[in-house]
């Protein structure tokens, strides 16, 4: 039979295949996206060799370079022309590359692009290190001797060992610092401040008794007792923390001292086998998901931000739930169906698509400025000025979102409440029991799968928004996280990071471009698997409801 | 070849009732009921207690009119069949009586109902206590995505039952009381929708009779499901007489002929005929029954 285009299109095969490709062009689009990300991403925590090399452009003299190799580029030779280069005639393209050659504290700048034709005698020293510091970015060079104090403890050969020790024994010191200075100190922080906030409460209320005074002043001696002690253990710890440090060479012929305190990490890549690297590499990766941001957010980890999403994320869930779900039930079940109810679910419909940030301008001028100083005023007067809801924090911002993502809620609730067959509602009903008994019992839990389907969505959604954040809450450098020991645990009122918004704030906001850059994309990834983590535990729960409470077979 | 008693025991399709030979066919169903073996001595309405008393009832869904003037006792712990063609109001009539009207918003009644000298439409009648004892089964078997304990359970529950004791005791009684208990008793805590339609129907009808009403109404029990879970319902339908009102409403003659004791014909919205089953089936007062029980038309 001859297939005419008529007939192929009225077989309706084309439509099957453009569907398909549409289908193979999104996966394509979405697979390519992650890859990119988590390539970018994930390959900058892989210590790549340390170059060293002669950089010589024409006509000037030639200096040495040491560092990594970040990335590279084509350009047009014309372009470095232009810039007044000489020397490339005959080439249309030469590549260069960026390195990461450190010692901001030295040469200015971290990076340097390097035209790759004008690099010569590359070599790898085996001994060249890398020293990831708390400040001032990486160092690169030659170590050359590690001191205690003023006497030198080893030289030459012996110089890596040492420091290796060394570092150890300081990173240990480190981490003590830190319980005390995060954990006992901030702990008597908090306690001190609630007394303060006490005293001038009963103060406004005029019940200052001696009484009350010398008990507070009683408490308030005792936490001074308890800090000096921790103060004095934390001197103690400081001069042992900075006993040790080392010298340095630059590849440029500087020497430099660097105390070991300053020191996260030291690493010889040139002279690492796999197996080291590896495990290098996930030590890298762990802490990039579990510890604190550094310099400026371009260094260190990104757990702030991830607790920050979560945390915000469970408690909009906590919030929008049970507010979306009673509103589809009034809306389907109580309200009488009529214009009433319809202009109501047209405006519910339109809410879903009112851009964010207008969620964020009202949450800052409704929730923050009018609730926030209101609730201030009933329930913290003691300690205004200083705001306590009446500034941007995690409680806003989360109302803010599950006001964004209520809409979503609704319809999807209000879509399962009508699904469940009028079959099963009249069986309870003929049974006695009440039309509320009917919903508790019967027909909400039938429906929860469909609640579990909003939610889902309300989480994607909240997830990943930003703008509105950055007017409720967002911060880019938390002091510490809204859930910690002290009273009262969760700290509604604290600003919080955010995923989100750490990508903007390190790709857009970062004083130091190029460091941040793979951070973005690591950052990203990270976003995505955040989202997709909290997505699939909510998909497995509505699966199980779902199993449940399967409807019955119409 | 099947006796015709067999067949119209057996045979439950009105396919066989089109046939234009009225005599004949009439004549059928007068043996048919002699072969239900029940011994049935002969009924009169004087004779019965009344349970529900159905007076002037008019009822509309909006400007339509579906009820016409209906008048009729329902004779306690008696099996009260509801005959009629599609769209007569049979079912209407039937969900009236324990008020799951009220959940139809057009829905507006004239008339009374009265339940132990009480108007079941009285504002002061609290209705989920009517429905509770006036109990119903729907056409399609719904039990809820709940386990078989739990569903017969559920109107306990309600109730505030939660007596683990109590429950259970409960439980069994209904089922037996249903029939199920034999095949279910081992898995009484897996989910109901793992039952065969049938069975589904006798856990609803378990789960109503659970909460002891004094009126059972059944709409349709058995038009979902197969000749041999029909039966099943059937028999207990018998067995359910001897403690509760039944009324039942059915689209098949000889169900309505095999297990009610008195039938009401309705036409059109209006209630045609009613009396005991073997005067309806066998001796019809009005011209209009004749022809449907015959099946000149419906």
């Amino acid at each position: 039979m001859k297939i005419t285009v008529k007939s192929w299109f009225k077989s309706g095969s084309p439509w099957v295949w453009m569907n398909a490709s549409a289908v193979a062009i999104s996966l394509v689009m979405v697979i390519g996206l992650l890859a990119l990300i988590a390539v970018r991403g994930l390959g900058h925590f892989w210590p790549s060799a340390i170059m060293m090399a002669e950089y010589s452009v024409p006509g000037h003299t030639s200096s040495a370079v040491m560092g990594q190799l970040a990335d590279d580029e084509e350009i047009p030779a014309q372009r470095l022309i232009d810039a007044g280069f000489t020397g490339l005639a005959e080439e249309e393209l030469v590549t260069r590359q960026l390195l990461k050659v450190g010692n901001r504290d030295v040469s200015g700048s971290d990076f340097v692009w390097v035209v790759e034709p004008w690099l010569q005698s590359i070599q790898y020293p085996e001994d060249a290190i890398a020293l990831e510091r708390r400040e001032w970015g990486n160092f690169y060079g030659f170590l050359k001797e590690v001191r205690q104090g003023d006497s030198v403890v080893a030289t030459g050969s012996e110089a890596w060992a040492a420091l290796n020790t060394r570092l150890e024994r300081a990173l240990k010191i480190y981490k003590e610092i830190h319980h005390i200075e995060k954990k006992d100190i901030g702990a008597i922080n908090s306690k001190m401040e609630r007394l303060r906030l006490k005293q001038r409460g009963l103060e406004l209320r005029n019940q200052v008794t001696p009484a009350l005074l010398a008990d507070i002043a009683a408490q308030r001696a005792e936490l001074d007792v308890a800090y000096k002690v921790l103060e004095k253990q934390l001197g103690d710890l400081y001069v042992s923390f900075t006993r040790d440090s080392v010298l340095a060479e630059t590849v440029g012929g500087q020497t430099v001292e660097i105390n070991v305190s300053k020191i996260v990490r030291a690493y010889q890549p040139n002279a690492m086998g796999l197996g080291s690297k590896v495990a290098f590499y996930g030590s890298k990766i762990w802490e990039f998901v579990s510890d604190d941001p550094r310099e400026a957010n371009t260094e260190g980890g990104i757990f702030p931000a991830i607790f920050g999403t979560v945390m915000m994320v469970l408690i909009m869930s906590v919030i929008v739930a049970p507010f979306g779900v009673i509103a589809a039930v009034y809306l389907r079940e109580y309200a009488r169906q009529g214009t009433v109810t319809r202009i109501i679910r047209i405006a519910v419909n339109n809410l879903a698509g009112v851009p964010s940030i207008v969620y964020g301008v009202f949450g800052l001028g409704f929730f923050v400025y009018f609730l926030g100083s209101h609730v201030d005023a009933a329930f913290f007067p003691e300690a205004l000025p200083a705001p306590t809801f009446g500034t941007p924090g995690l409680l806003w911002a989360s109302i803010t979102l599950a006001l964004l993502t209520l809409p979503v809620v609704i319809v999807a609730t209000e879509e399962g409440l009508s699904r469940i067959p009028s079959s099963v509602r009249e069986g309870s009903l003929a049974l006695g029991a009440t039309k509320a008994e009917t919903l508790w019992r019967v027909v909400l839990p039938m429906a929860s799968p469909a609640m579990m389907t909003g939610l889902i969505l309300a989480v994607a959604r909240a997830a990943g928004e930003v703008a509105p954040l950055m007017l409720v809450g967002v911060v880019k450098l938390a002091p510490s996280l809204p859930l910690n020991g002290n009273y009262p645990f969760l700290h509604l009122d604290q600003k919080f990071m955010h995923l989100g918004f750490h990508i903007y704030d390190v790709g857009f906001q970062s004083p130091n471009v190029e460091a941040a850059r793979p951070l973005v994309y690591a950052t990203a990834l990270l976003l995505v698997i955040v989202i997709a983590a909290l997505n699939l535990s909510a998909v497995a729960i509505r699966n199980h409801l779902r199993e449940k409470y399967k409807s019955l077979e119409v | 070849m099947m006796s015709e008693a067999a067949v119209a025991k057996k045979q439950s399709e009105r396919a066989d009732m089109t046939q234009t030979d009225t005599e004949a066919k009439f004549r059928t169903h007068g043996i048919s009921l002699d072969h239900i073996g029940r011994g049935r001595q002969k009924l009169s309405l004087e004779q019965e207690e009344t349970c529900l008393e159905i007076l002037d009832l008019n009822l509309f869904y909006g400007e339509k009119q579906a009820l016409f003037g209906i008048n009729m006792p329902i004779p306690k712990k008696r099996v009260t069949a509801f005959i009629g063609p599609s769209g007569c109001g049979k079912s209407t009539l039937l969900r009236s009586l324990n008020r799951m009207n009220d959940l139809v918003e057009s829905c507006r009644i004239e008339g009374e109902v009265l339940h132990d000298a009480q108007d079941i439409y009285h504002k002061k009648v609290d209705v989920s206590d009517l429905r509770r004892r006036v109990g119903m089964v729907f056409q399609k078997p719904n039990p809820f995505p709940k386990s078989i304990y739990e569903n017969v359970a559920y109107g306990l529950r309600i109730q505030g039952i939660n007596k683990k004791r109590v429950l259970d005791e409960t439980v069994e009684w209904a089922l037996k009381g249903a029939a199920l208990w034999d095949e279910v008793k081992d898995r009484l805590h897996e989910s109901a929708l793992g039952l065969s339609g049938g069975q589904q129907q006798r856990l609803v009808i378990a789960r109503t009779i659970a909460v002891k009403p004094e009126v059972l109404l059944l709409d349709e029990p058995a038009s979902a499901l197969d000749p041999i879970s029909t039966l099943k319902i059937e028999e207990l339908i018998n067995e359910l007489k001897e403690r509760f009102t039944i009324v039942i409403v059915t689209h098949n003659m000889q169900q309505a002929a095999r297990v009610s004791d008195y039938t009401a014909f309705m036409y059109m919205g209006q209630l045609i005929e009613f009396g005991d089953t073997d005067t309806i089936f066998t001796n019809p007062r009005e011209k209009k029954t004749e022809d449907y029980i015959t099946g000149r038309y419906g």
